[in-house]
């Protein structure tokens, strides 16, 4: 699938004169028009796409939005407010920036789920993996420093506690805090930093995400029987298969995230984020954005020391070894086969992996008290114990299921009528 | 210096090096300025200290002032309330140090050491900080009637102390003076 016989030809005197001097279109067409796909990729594939689409509206969206705001404690909330009410369509802007945000979110997590189900990040594709990982966490901190510019309540006390992360880093915990803030506390040089930060972040993941892209052109793609393309029936051309597949993916998820934008443009966010930023005064209850709220739960769970480690680091070091783990995750699983289609093992812990962490982001909507505790610290186990105990122990003990010996044979199988398909399609 | 087939240093193997050391210390001293200027500014650090008139502070009052950017407690203890900290053994606080900055730093933890001390034992000065993740906590609540922090679930005691909960750290007590009956200077 890698390149190398590019197919191009340009057709007009331009085409040729251009493509001896710069081929810039030989690149494009081989890479979204003659480039193979598998055959039977289903929508749960087709959020890739939609995510390099979420990324464009909020670059786009945020370009605008910065020329009405103001960087400055004394005005910030003032000039988010003046852009939902004076601007010239600044609501409708703003509630697709703040809306996308969300959207971006759930796409990722698909396209993540997708992976693990899928085992997209199975040798030859750990690259590719990892790089996805770090737009993740780049995603994380842009979405981060956002939601400290309009400058309410959660922005500040968001700000306040993600900062305070890094007070529990013995000895110079401390010094890097004030590093960040620019000051003792939250203040104007942290909201000037931030939004200096926010504006730049998502250039950087256009850049690593051209990454991404090229490492999976080289790999080219997997697909749900995670069985390598072997000839040419196998895959399809891109355009008009993908494109048209990806295109109406993309309508569909538009759908809903614009139902949200014009009916429900606030229900994903905060009420109390509508209530001017004070350092006085802390929200009776502090929660992160929805994305957050499974981290922000195993933040909590961590309410004992562990050895010479105390709660506040143990908390801190749990939060972002979750995040860390899934660096390393094509090396923790040991299994050979790459699709949990024939894993039956691996697709109950998995299914069982996806309620875990949307019963963590729901315990981080909870307060951290009683019984939720107790939850929460059950749900974290579970989490750390389906990367590092269920994936490389279940690899050396499951016997798969039979695997067809090609795409295409696995395709046939399934549309031959009275046969009982293979487990493939619509399963994310 | 493998380029030169032969292990007499020569005047390119100089220059390469001489080049490297100035390329890595110049690139060391480039990057500085880029992290320096992200720390606290002279008007930030010229914050230090500030005066506050406390004689409208009756004893089960409280005042919250901002000092740094943060908020900053000045309690005026209840009888009550400075004997319930002192009936607290030492051994039973999660964190036995002080914390207070006016004391030596492994002072330990007594209620006489939290406060503005001998005489001044119902003056409590304390950052009001939660030393979890920096959350304000509330005055007069939690399970020790002192404060609560509603992030995380911290509690204090009527000394500031932390009792139970994520803070790894009694809140701690900035450097303070009664200049008068009446005035404390913070900072």
């Amino acid at each position: 699938m890698s390149g190398g016989h590019s197919t191009y030809t340009p057709k007009t005197g331009f085409g040729r004169w251009m493509d001896a001097r710069l081929p810039l279109p030989r690149l494009v067409y081989d890479s979204f028009v003659a480039y193979p796909v598998p055959r039977n990729l289903n929508y749960a594939y087709t959020f890739g796409g939609i995510l390099s689409l979420m990324l464009t509206v909020q670059i786009l969206t945020g370009i605008v939005l910065a020329m009405h705001y103001a960087s400055n404690t004394e005005i910030a909330f003032s000039s988010v407010e003046k852009i939902m009410r004076d601007v010239n369509s600044g609501w409708l802007l703003r509630y697709l920036h703040a809306n996308g945000a969300s959207f971006f979110f759930i796409a990722v997590y698909v396209h993540i789920f997708r992976g693990l189900f899928y085992g997209s990040y199975k040798a030859p594709r750990e690259l590719l993996w990892i790089l996805g990982c770090i737009i993740y966490l780049l995603m994380m901190a842009t979405a981060f420093m956002g939601y400290v510019l309009p400058w309410g309540q959660m922005s500040f006390w968001g700000a306040t506690v993600i900062t305070g992360f890094f007070t529990a880093i013995p000895l110079v915990g401390d010094w890097i805090q004030q590093l960040l803030l620019g000051g003792f506390a939250v203040d104007n040089p942290t909201l000037n930093r931030f939004f200096s930060l926010h504006y730049l972040l998502p250039f950087m993941i256009a850049g690593v995400v051209v990454l991404h892209i090229w490492a999976l052109h080289v790999t080219g793609q997997t697909n749900p029987t995670g069985i390598e393309v072997k000839q040419k029936t196998d895959t399809v051309a891109f355009t008009p298969y993908a494109t048209i597949k990806d295109g109406f993916a993309m309508v569909v998820f538009l759908l809903v995230f614009l139902y949200f934008v014009f009916y429900i443009p606030n229900y994903l966010g905060h009420p109390d984020n509508y209530i001017e930023a004070n350092p006085l005064q802390t929200p009776a209850h502090i929660v992160p954005e929805w994305y957050f709220l499974p981290f922000y739960a195993i933040l909590r769970a961590i309410t004992f020391n562990i050895g010479p480690i105390d709660s506040k680091l143990g908390g801190v070091l749990a939060m972002f070894g979750a995040i860390a783990v899934l660096f390393v995750v094509p090396w923790l699983d040991t299994s050979k086969v790459r699709s949990a289609v024939y894993r039956p093992w691996y697709q109950l812990f998995f299914w069982l992996f996806v309620a875990d962490a949307i019963f963590l982001g729901w315990l981080g909507s909870r307060p951290a008290e009683g019984a939720y505790v107790a939850m929460a610290q059950a749900a974290t186990l579970y989490y750390f114990a389906f990367f590092i105990v269920v994936m490389p122990v279940l690899g050396l003990i499951e016997t798969p299921r039979r695997m067809p010996n090609s795409i295409t044979e696995a395709v046939l199988e399934k549309n031959k009528p009275g046969t009982p398909a293979a487990q493939t399609a619509g399963e994310a | 210096m493998s380029a030169t087939h032969s292990t007499e240093h020569t005047r390119r193997d100089f220059l390469y090096v001489a080049t490297g050391v100035a390329g890595a210390v110049g690139a060391a001293g480039a990057i500085w300025p880029f992290i320096d200027q992200m720390r606290p500014d002279a008007s930030t650090r010229a914050l230090a200290s500030i005066q506050v008139d406390v004689s409208a502070v009756e004893p089960g009052m409280s005042l919250t002032v901002k000092w740094r950017g943060q908020p900053v407690f000045i309690r005026n203890r209840t009888e009550q309330e400075i004997e319930a900290a002192r009936q607290v053994a030492l051994e039973d606080l999660k964190d036995p140090i002080a914390r207070n900055d006016n004391l030596p730093a492994d002072a330990p933890a007594t209620d006489i050491d939290r406060s503005a001390g001998e005489g001044r034992e119902n003056w409590l000065v304390m950052i009001g900080i939660c030393t979890h993740l920096g959350c304000v906590p509330l005055g007069q609540a939690g399970d020790f009637g002192g404060w609560f922090c509603p992030c995380h679930g911290s509690h204090y005691d009527t000394a500031g102390r932390v009792r139970k909960g994520p803070a790894p750290e009694n809140m701690a007590v900035p450097t303070f003076e009664f200049i008068s009956d009446t005035v404390v200077q913070i900072g």
